[in-house]
């Protein structure tokens, strides 16, 4: 790969979905980008970069940016926030939501799926407690090819081992020769759609939850810093935010601070939610 | 130290799977079929059990219902371990009394994954 193919292919990632990609990174950019080449019948990558330039292609630039996004994901990935999100999160909904008995929940980069899906799994396992509530929710991606995978909620026997509980495999999935498929009451709980977290969450609506886990850690803190800004305004002022273990809001924004004894979850400052008292936290089994 | 009986007929797949719970910090123990793991629990519970399901002498979930019927049978926690992957399997596997099932092929993240969400580590 020339070294000015691989700056470009640098800056066009960068621009276009924020990941940041360091110079140490030019064999995942030729073993991800090469069958990409091939597949649109280019000779290489000085091809598919001239092919990149003339930017006439948008399905080529799809499929550059979904070949370089790193999806891996699984169902109730690290456990204790969705542990969280029963014990500390939905209780609290329950009660500050009690009169409009609509909770929305965003999964802002939800890659395959797995991770939408296990927080409907959970509200399914609820039943008859969440009788007359309406609560949706919605998984965005920038990667075409991974909502193709979510909304058809089919997985390998390997990825329904990662996380989910045997229980959950017996109960909500259907075998389908060597794969699993999602039943479809848990499928028709998540709607899912494209987004690009670098764009204005216009049309998006107004989230009680957003799990914005795992992909801020790709992105430079200035890009950091402005999604969560506006995950801010996309968000209810009494709202949850969850981000992923290696991430946190701290030296990146002043718009959240960190839920008190509840690791991983973040309040709007000055907020509500981050003003309970932990006592309240206790009270529901935190 | 937690202690795990690791069941198989396969002296490889034992192998494989001790040096990946050994690095989890468990005490193994091993057994080449159900019988022998049985006489093994006799002795001594062990916290955890990773369990094959077809091998001579007595299978796996032959001895899984004899061991919940044991005292003290019902402590361990029995992770199936097998290559038997279709539902049928699974159910029968938890109607009698495994908490958690793993479709071989296996590795590291599966057991380590399993063993975390049944509360073993
Ligand atoms: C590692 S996955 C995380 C999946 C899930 N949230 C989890 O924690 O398991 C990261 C996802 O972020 C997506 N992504 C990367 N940049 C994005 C952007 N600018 N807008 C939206 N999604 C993006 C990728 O396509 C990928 O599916």
């Amino acid at each position: 790969m020339k070294p000015e193919d691989f700056a470009y292919f640098c800056k066009l990632i960068l621009d276009r979905s924020g990941l940041v990609l360091g110079p140490d990174k030019s064999y995942l950019i030729e073993s991800r980008l090469t069958p990409v080449a091939r597949r649109h019948n280019l000779g290489g990558l000085d091809a598919l970069a001239t092919a990149l330039r003339q930017n006439k292609d948008a399905k080529l630039l799809r499929d550059f940016t979904d070949a370089l996004m790193t999806n891996e994901s699984f169902f109730f990935r690290d456990t204790k926030p969705f542990d969280q999100f029963r014990e500390v999160v939905l209780p609290r909904l329950l009660t500050t939501r009690a009169t409009s008995k609509r909770v929305r929940i965003w999964s802002a980069a939800c890659s395959t799926g797995q991770e939408a899906y296990s927080l409907a799994m959970i509200l399914k396992e609820q039943g008859a407690k969440l009788a007359g509530w309406t609560f949706e929710i919605v998984g965005t991606d920038i990667s075409h090819e991974v909502l193709a995978k979510a909304q058809a909620g089919v997985y390998t026997q390997f990825e329904v081992q990662r996380g989910l509980p045997i229980q959950f495999l017996v109960k909500y999935f259907k075998q389908d020769g060597d794969k699993w498929q999602l039943a479809q009451e848990i499928r028709n709980m998540v709607q899912f759609r494209e987004f690009n977290l670098l764009g204005e969450l216009t049309g998006l609506g107004t989230f009680d939850v957003v799990f914005c886990r795992n992909v801020l850690i790709y992105f430079d803190q200035k890009t950091k810093g402005a999604i969560l800004e506006r995950i801010a305004k996309g968000l209810a002022p009494d709202g949850f935010l969850y981000l992923g273990g290696a991430e946190t809001v701290l030296g990146v924004t002043e718009k959240f601070e960190p839920l008190s004894g509840h690791r991983g979850i973040y309040a709007l400052t000055n907020s509500q939610s981050a003003a309970q008292p932990p006592a309240f936290a206790r009270a529901v089994g935190a | 130290m937690k202690s795990c009986l690791i069941v198989d007929d396969s002296k490889v797949i034992r192998m494989v799977a001790r040096r990946i719970l050994e690095g989890l910090q468990f005490e193994i123990m091993e057994a080449a079929d159900g019988k022998i793991a049985l006489e093994t629990c006799l002795k001594t519970m062990p916290d955890a059990i990773l369990l094959d399901w077809n091998m001579p002498v007595m299978n796996g979930i032959d001895f899984l219902r004899a061991l919940r019927g044991l005292d003290g049978g019902a402590a361990p926690r029995v992770v199936f371990c097998t290559t038997e992957n279709d539902l049928a399997h699974i159910q029968e596997a938890i109607s009698a009394g495994a908490n958690e099932y793993i479709m071989k092929p296996f590795d590291s993240d599966i057991i380590e994954a399993k063993f975390s969400q049944i509360g073993l580590i």
